[in-house]
C-alpha cells in the first residue's frame, strides 16, 4: 500500500474510532463542567485540557467526533442516493428533455452554496444538527449527479452497452446492471472529497450557530467558544481545528488513494 | 457568438425566476405566520395584525410574489422590521466590505494557484511537485475560518503586525485594506491549495495530448509546450472550478467576518436570522444567490472568449 | 551518404525491452516503408529518431541524422533540429492539432521557434505551405480553427506544418490509418510527392503492407522490436526472406473458405468449410428485408430564426439478404452504415420505409423472442465488453431474449469451445485476454442464442492481419456449420472482397450499387465505386508469393 493511502486510512481510522468509542466510553463526561477546572493546559488527568467551562476538551472532541461524521456520512447518502439516480437517468436519456430538466435542477441546486440552503433553513425553522445535514446534503446532490452523469455518458458510448440493448435489455435495467458497478468507483472517490468536504462545511454551520445546538457537542461550536479565549488559553482552539484537520487530510489522502488503487487504467492491465 | 450569447442569458433570466421563487416560498409561505414568527409567542394580536398588514401579507401570494419581484427590480428590497430602515440601504453599507474581501480573496488565490500548479506540472513527479501537492493537500484540510484565528492569533495579537478586528470605514482606504488582508489570506490559501490541484491535474493531462507532441516534433520545448499550448487548453476546467469557488468564497466571507468581528453581509444576515428579520434574511439571500448565478454567466463568457469551438458555432 | 542512420539502437522502458539492436538507413529522397503489427517498435523507432521517446527510456546504439549523432544531445540542441531537420506527422488528425489556436498560427509556429522571422512573415510563409498542401487561399483563411476541418484537412496541415521548414527528414506514423480509403489516398499522394519534389527522405510507417507497396522504395519489416527484414519492396513481396514476412503477405491477403490445407484450422474441421460464399439460396423467401428505408436527422439551425436543416443519413435504402447469405455493406464514415446497422437492429426507430427479419417488423418495440434472430460483433474488442463481469454472464447476456435455459452454463461452455476458447475461461475476467481472443468471445455471445443472421460491424478492423486472418477462417467455418447468414459491414474493399458473396456500396445515405461481390470488383457500374476501388491500396497481382506453406 502507498504510504500516502496507509496514512489517510489511519487518520480516517482514527477519527472513525474515535466517534464509535464515544458512544460507550469518554475520559470524561464531555457535558460536566468543573469550573474550578477551567482552561487548564494539556495534563494527564485531561489530555487536552479543560475549556472556559471546566469540561474535558479530549472528551468533547470525541463526542465532537460522532457529530460531525454523522452529518457529513448521512449528507453524502443524500446526495448519493438522490443524486446518482438522477444522473443515471439523465445519463440514460441524453439529450431529451428529461436529461434537459435534470441537469437545470441541478444548476439550480449549485447556485445555493450549502451555507446559503442553512440561511434559509434555520431562518424558517430553527438551527439544528438536522438542517446541517439538510444543508450540506441537498447541496452534494447535484455533484453526484454531474459525477454519475458525466461517467455514464461516457460509458453508454461503448459497444458492450449497445451489445446489452441488442440483448434486449431497457435502459433502466442496462444503468443498474452496467453503467453503475462501473461508475462506482467514481462514486467511491467522490464519496470520500463529499465527506471530508461535509466535515469541513458541518464545522463552518456549527462555527456560526447555524448547526448543532447545545449541549450536543460539535468541533465547529467548540472553536466558537474557543474564539474569545484565544489569547488567553491557545489550546482550547487548536485541538478541535487540529481533529478537523487531521480527518479531512485522512479522508482526502484515502480518496486520492483509493482512486489511484481503483483506476482501471492501472488494474486493467493484463497479469 | 451572439447564439451563445442570447441562450446564456435567457437560462441566466430563468435560474433567477426560478430562484427567486424557491426563496420566496420557504420564507414566505413555510407554515406559520411571518408576522407572528418575527414578533415572538407573546405578541398581542393586534401587533400581529397590524405588522401582517404592513408586510402585505394578508394579499394574495402570487401579487406578493410579484410585488417583491418588482420592488427588487426597482432597488426596493422592503423595509427592515429591527432596523427601521430601507433594507437596500442596510445591504449596499456591508457590501461596501464583503464585496472587496470576496474580490481580494479571488484575486489572492488565483495568483498563489497559478504558479504553483504550472511549476507543480512542470516537475510532474519530482520532489518540488510533491511538496505543492503535499502542502495543497494540508491547505485543502485546514477550515478557513480557524486559519483566519490562527492568523489572529499569530500576526495580530502576537507581532501585532495587522489590526485583530473592526472596521474603520474606506475613508482612509490604506487603514480599511490592511483590516481585509488577514481575512482575504484566510479565505484564498484554502481556495487556492484547491485551485492550484486542479490546475496541476488538468495540465498534466492536457501535456498527454497528442497536440503537445505534434508541438514538441515542431521543436517547441518543453516550456514552450506548457505555457503556450497547455495552459489555455487547461484553462477550461479551471475556469470552472474558479467560477464555483465564487460560491464557496462568497460563504467563507460570510462565515470568516465573525472571526475579524467585520460588520458584512455575514453579521447582517446571522443578526437578521436571530432578530427574525426576515425581509433582510430574503434579501440578503437573494443577493447571495444572484451573485452566483452571474458569475456562472461570467464563466460561461470567459469560455467563449478562451475556446473557438464555442465562438463560432453559437 | 545516408541521410539517417540507426546502428544497433535498444530501448527498454521500465525493464521492458521495447526495440533490441535496430538498424536501419535512409538515403536522401528515398522513401522507406516500416512495416509490422501493432507493438512491433515502429513508432517507438520513430520516437527515437526525434528525441521524443517516453521519460524514462533507456537507449542504446546510435542514431545519426544528416552525419550527426542524436542521442545524448542536449534538450535545447534536439529543439532545434526537431521541426527544422526533421519534421513528423501522427497517426490521429482529429486530436494532433491544438484546438485552441488557429490553422495559421499553428503552421506559423514552427517557423517562429525556429527564430527564423517574425509573425507576419511567418504567416505568409505559413499560407505559402498550406496552399502547397491543397488547402488554398480563399476557402481556407490561416483563421480557421482545427474543429472547422475534416479529417482529411486536418491531416494535411499537419503536414503543411511538419514540411514548413522544408526538413530534410519526414517521418510519418500511419498518417493514414484514421482516414476514408479516398482521403487516405489523397493524401499518400500528397505525401509521396512533396517528399519527392523537396528531396526528403520520408520513412512511412504503417501496418499496411498494400500502402507500401503503392510507395516504398524499400520496406524493413519489424517484429517484437527487431528488425526481421530489409528488403527493396517488389523483391521483399516476391520473395520474403524470412517466415514472418512470409506470414503477414500470406494473412494479408488470405481469402477464407479457399484455404487448401488451412493450417488455421485442423484437420476435423476443415471439411465443415465449404466455400462460404456459395451457401446461400437465392430461391428461399429472404431472411432480412430493407424496404425503402429513410432516417432524417435535423441538424441545428444555422442561425436563430433560420429553418432547420436536415440530415438525411439514410435515404431510401432497400435490399434482401437470404439465408445462409454473406452481404457486403461497404462505405465510408459519415454515409449512413451506422444508422442504418441502429435500425437493422430494431434499436433505432425508422421515419420511412420498413424492415422485415423472417416474419417480424423490427423496430425498437418489437417482441424479445423476434430480437433473438439477430445479433452483432462489434469493431472494438476493449469496449465490447462490461469488464466488471465474468466471462460466462457475458457471453450468456442474449439469453435474456429467449430465457435463460438450466444448462446455460453447459451452453456457454458449448459456445467458448466453438470458437476455439477453454470452456474454463467462463470463469475468467475480460482484461485477462488479447484482441483476438476478445473477437472470439464477441462471436461466441452473438452465436449462443444460434441467430440466424449475425451483423459484423468492422468486427475484424482492428485486429492485426494474422489475427484477422484466423478470425475470418473461424467465421467462415461457424456459417457453414450452422447456416448463419453475415451482414459483413466494413470500410475495407479487400476485406469484403474476400469474404462476401453479395455486397452493396452505400454513399451519402444511399445503396449507389449493389451486386455479385466479383462483378462490383471486376467490373464497377457506379462512379463512387470506380473511385473507391481506385483509391483502395493494392499488392501487384504479380508479387504476391503462391499460396504454397513455406515448409
Amino acid at each position: 500500500m502507498r504510504p500516502a493511502l496507509a496514512l489517510g486510512a489511519v487518520l480516517s481510522g482514527v477519527a472513525l474510532a474515535a466517534a464509535l468509542v464515544s458512544f460507550v466510553w469518554t475520559p470524561w463526561d464531555p457535558g460536566a463542567m468543573a469550573i474550578s477546572a477551567r482552561l487548564q493546559g494539556p495534563s494527564l488527568a485531561h489530555w487536552a485540557g479543560t475549556d472556559h467551562f471546566g469540561r474535558d476538551i479530549a472528551s468533547m472532541l470525541m463526542a465532537g467526533a460522532r457529530t460531525s461524521l454523522a452529518v457529513a456520512l448521512v449528507a453524502v447518502g443524500i446526495g448519493m442516493g438522490v443524486g446518482v439516480p438522477l444522473g443515471l437517468t439523465a445519463a440514460a436519456h441524453r439529450g431529451s428533455w428529461l436529461d434537459e430538466l435534470i441537469m437545470r435542477g441541478n444548476d439550480l441546486i449549485f447556485a445555493f452554496p450549502a451555507l446559503v440552503i442553512a440561511i434559509l433553513i434555520t431562518a424558517t425553522f430553527g438551527p439544528s444538527a438536522t438542517n446541517a445535514i439538510l444543508a450540506i446534503g441537498i447541496f452534494n446532490i447535484p455533484v453526484f449527479a454531474r459525477v454519475a452523469r458525466a461517467g455514464a455518458l461516457s460509458l453508454w458510448t461503448l459497444d458492450f452497452i449497445r451489445a446489452a440493448r441488442v440483448a434486449g435489455k431497457g435502459r433502466a435495467r442496462i444503468s443498474a446492471e452496467h453503467i453503475l458497478p462501473n461508475i462506482a468507483n467514481l462514486l467511491i472517490v467522490q464519496g470520500t472529497i463529499q465527506f471530508s468536504l461535509g466535515i469541513l462545511a458541518e464545522a463552518g454551520l456549527s462555527y456560526v450557530g447555524l448547526g448543532a445546538q447545545p449541549p450536543t457537542a460539535s468541533w465547529g461550536r467548540m472553536l466558537a467558544e474557543a474564539q474569545t479565549m484565544v489569547t488567553l488559553a491557545p489550546h482550547v482552539a487548536l485541538f478541535p481545528g487540529m481533529a478537523i484537520v487531521l480527518s479531512v487530510l485522512g479522508l482526502n489522502l484515502l480518496g486520492d488513494g483509493l482512486r489511484d488503487a481503483l483506476d482501471p487504467r492501472l488494474r486493467g492491465r493484463v497479469t | 457568438m451572439a447564439r451563445y450569447l442570447l441562450i446564456r442569458l435567457m437560462s441566466l433570466g430563468a435560474a433567477l425566476v426560478v430562484a427567486s421563487g424557491v426563496i420566496f416560498l420557504m420564507i414566505e409561505v413555510t407554515p406559520g405566520d411571518p408576522a407572528r414568527f418575527m414578533l415572538g409567542m407573546n405578541a398581542a394580536p393586534e401587533t400581529v395584525a397590524a405588522l401582517s398588514a404592513q408586510l402585505g401579507l394578508d394579499r394574495p401570494v402570487g401579487l406578493r410574489y410579484l410585488d417583491w419581484i418588482t420592488g427588487m427590480l426597482r432597488g426596493d428590497f422592503g423595509l427592515s422590521y429591527t432596523y427601521k430602515v430601507p433594507v437596500a440601504e442596510l445591504v449596499a453599507d456591508r457590501l461596501a466590505l464583503s464585496a472587496p474581501l470576496a474580490a481580494l480573496a479571488l484575486a489572492l488565490s488565483t495568483l498563489i494557484a497559478l504558479p504553483a500548479g504550472l511549476y507543480a506540472a512542470a516537475r510532474r513527479g519530482r520532489v518540488g511537485d510533491s511538496a505543492v501537492m503535499g502542502l495543497s493537500q494540508l491547505g485543502i484540510a485546514v477550515p478557513n475560518f480557524w486559519f483566519a484565528m490562527l492568523l489572529v492569533l499569530v500576526f495580530a495579537l502576537h507581532w501585532r503586525l495587522f489590526p485583530a478586528g473592526g472596521f474603520p470605514g474606506w475613508a482612509d482606504p490604506g487603514a480599511g485594506l490592511r483590516v481585509l488582508i488577514l481575512p482575504a489570506v484566510a479565505l484564498a490559501l484554502p481556495q487556492a491549495a484547491i485551485l492550484a490541484r486542479v490546475l496541476r491535474s488538468a495540465l498534466i493531462e492536457e501535456l498527454g495530448r497528442d497536440y503537445i507532441r505534434t508541438a514538441r516534433a515542431k521543436g517547441a520545448s518543453r516550456g514552450r509546450a506548457l505555457l503556450r499550448h497547455a495552459l489555455r487548453n487547461a484553462l477550461i476546467p479551471a475556469l470552472t472550478i474558479l467560477g464555483m469557488q465564487f460560491s464557496f468564497l462568497l460563504a467563507g466571507a460570510i462565515i470568516i467576518e465573525n472571526v475579524f468581528y467585520l460588520p458584512g453581509l455575514g453579521r447582517l444576515i446571522f443578526q437578521a436570522i436571530t432578530q427574525r428579520d426576515l425581509i433582510v434574511v430574503e434579501s440578503v439571500v437573494m443577493l447571495l444567490v444572484f451573485a452566483v448565478i452571474a458569475v456562472t454567466f461570467l464563466t460561461d463568457l470567459a469560455y467563449a472568449a478562451v475556446d473557438p469551438r464555442l465562438r463560432r458555432r453559437g | 551518404m545516408s541521410l539517417l542512420a540507426l546502428d544497433r539502437l535498444s530501448v527498454t522502458l521500465q525493464g521492458r525491452t521495447i526495440l533490441s539492436e535496430v538498424s536501419l538507413s535512409l538515403a536522401p529522397g528515398e522513401i522507406l516503408g516500416l512495416v509490422g503489427e501493432s507493438g512491433s517498435g515502429k513508432s517507438m523507432t520513430a520516437l527515437a529518431v526525434m528525441g521524443l521517446l517516453p521519460e524514462g527510456a533507456r537507449v542504446t546504439g546510435s542514431v545519426r541524422l544528416d552525419g550527426r549523432e542524436v542521442l545524448g544531445l542536449p534538450e535545447a540542441a534536439l529543439n532545434r533540429l526537431r521541426g527544422a531537420e526533421a519534421g513528423m506527422i501522427f497517426q490521429e488528425p482529429m486530436t494532433a492539432l491544438n484546438p485552441l489556436m488557429s490553422i495559421g498560427d499553428q503552421v506559423a509556429e514552427v517557423l517562429r521557434i525556429h527564430g527564423r522571422m517574425g509573425r507576419a512573415a511567418a504567416l505568409e510563409v505559413a499560407r505559402e505551405r498550406l496552399d502547397r498542401v491543397g488547402l488554398t487561399a480563399p476557402r481556407f483563411p490561416l483563421s480557421l480553427y482545427p474543429h472547422e476541418l475534416s479529417g482529411g484537412q486536418r491531416q494535411r496541415v499537419a503536414i503543411a506544418l511538419a514540411i514548413a521548414l522544408r526538413p530534410k527528414l519526414l517521418i510519418a506514423d500511419e498518417p493514414t490509418t484514421a482516414l476514408d480509403v479516398t482521403t487516405q489516398a489523397e493524401v499518400l499522394r500528397l505525401i509521396a510527392g512533396l517528399a519527392r519534389d523537396e528531396g526528403m527522405g520520408l520513412m512511412l510507417i504503417t501496418h499496411d503492407l498494400a500502402v507500401v507497396a503503392g510507395m516504398a522504395d524499400r520496406v524493413a519489416v519489424m517484429q517484437g522490436g527487431r528488425i526481421v527484414e530489409t528488403a527493396p519492396t517488389e523483391a521483399l513481396f516476391r520473395a520474403p526472406r524470412a517466415p514472418y514476412t512470409h506470414d503477414l503477405l500470406r494473412a494479408a491477403t488470405h481469402r477464407p473458405g479457399r484455404v487448401s490445407q488451412g493450417e488455421y484450422l485442423n484437420q476435423e474441421e476443415t471439411h465443415a468449410v465449404s466455400s462460404w460464399q456459395k451457401y446461400s439460396k437465392s430461391d428461399d423467401a429472404p431472411l432480412l428485408t430493407v424496404e425503402n428505408a429513410t432516417r432524417i436527422y435535423r441538424l441545428p439551425r444555422p442561425s436563430a430564426f433560420a429553418p432547420h436543416s436536415e440530415l438525411r443519413a439514410v435515404d431510401g435504402v432497400s435490399f434482401t439478404l437470404q439465408p445462409g447469405e454473406s452481404l457486403g455493406l461497404v462505405g465510408e464514415s459519415g454515409c449512413g452504415k451506422s444508422t442504418l446497422t441502429g435500425a437493422i437492429l430494431g434499436l433505432d426507430a425508422l421515419q420511412g420505409g420498413a424492415i422485415r427479419l423472417g416474419n417480424h417488423a423490427v423496430g425498437p418495440k418489437m417482441p424479445r423472442a423476434a430480437r433473438a434472430d439477430v445479433q452483432i460483433v462489434f469493431q472494438d474488442p476493449y469496449g465490447s465488453f462490461n469488464p466488471r463481469q465474468r466471462v460466462e454472464r457475458l457471453v450468456a447476456e442474449p439469453f435474456h431474449l429467449t430465457g435463460r435455459p438450466a444448462d446455460w452454463r453447459a451452453r456457454v461452455a458449448e459456445a467458448l469451445r466453438e470458437v476455439g476458447l477453454d470452456p474454463a475461461d467462463g470463469r475468467r475476467f475480460i482484461h485477462e485476454f488479447s484482441g483476438g481472443q476478445r473477437q472470439r468471445l464477441a462471436i461466441a455471445r452473438a452465436l449462443i442464442i444460434r441467430p440466424k443472421l449475425i451483423v459484423l460491424d468492422e468486427a475484424v478492423s482492428a485486429l492485426d492481419v494474422r489475427v484477422r486472418a484466423q478470425v475470418l477462417d473461424l467465421l467462415a467455418e461457424l456459417q457453414a456449420r450452422h447456416g448463419l447468414a453475415y451482414l459483413f459491414i466494413s470500410h475495407d474493399l479487400s476485406v469484403v472482397h474476400a469474404v462476401t458473396s453479395r455486397c452493396l456500396i452505400m454513399q451519402a445515405g444511399r445503396i449507389v450499387e449493389d451486386g455479385p461481390t466479383e462483378a462490383i470488383f471486376t467490373n464497377p457500374r457506379h462512379d463512387y465505386t470506380r473511385r473507391l476501388l481506385a483509391a483502395t491500396p493494392r499488392i501487384p497481382a504479380g508479387w504476391i508469393p503462391k499460396e504454397e506453406p513455406a515448409s
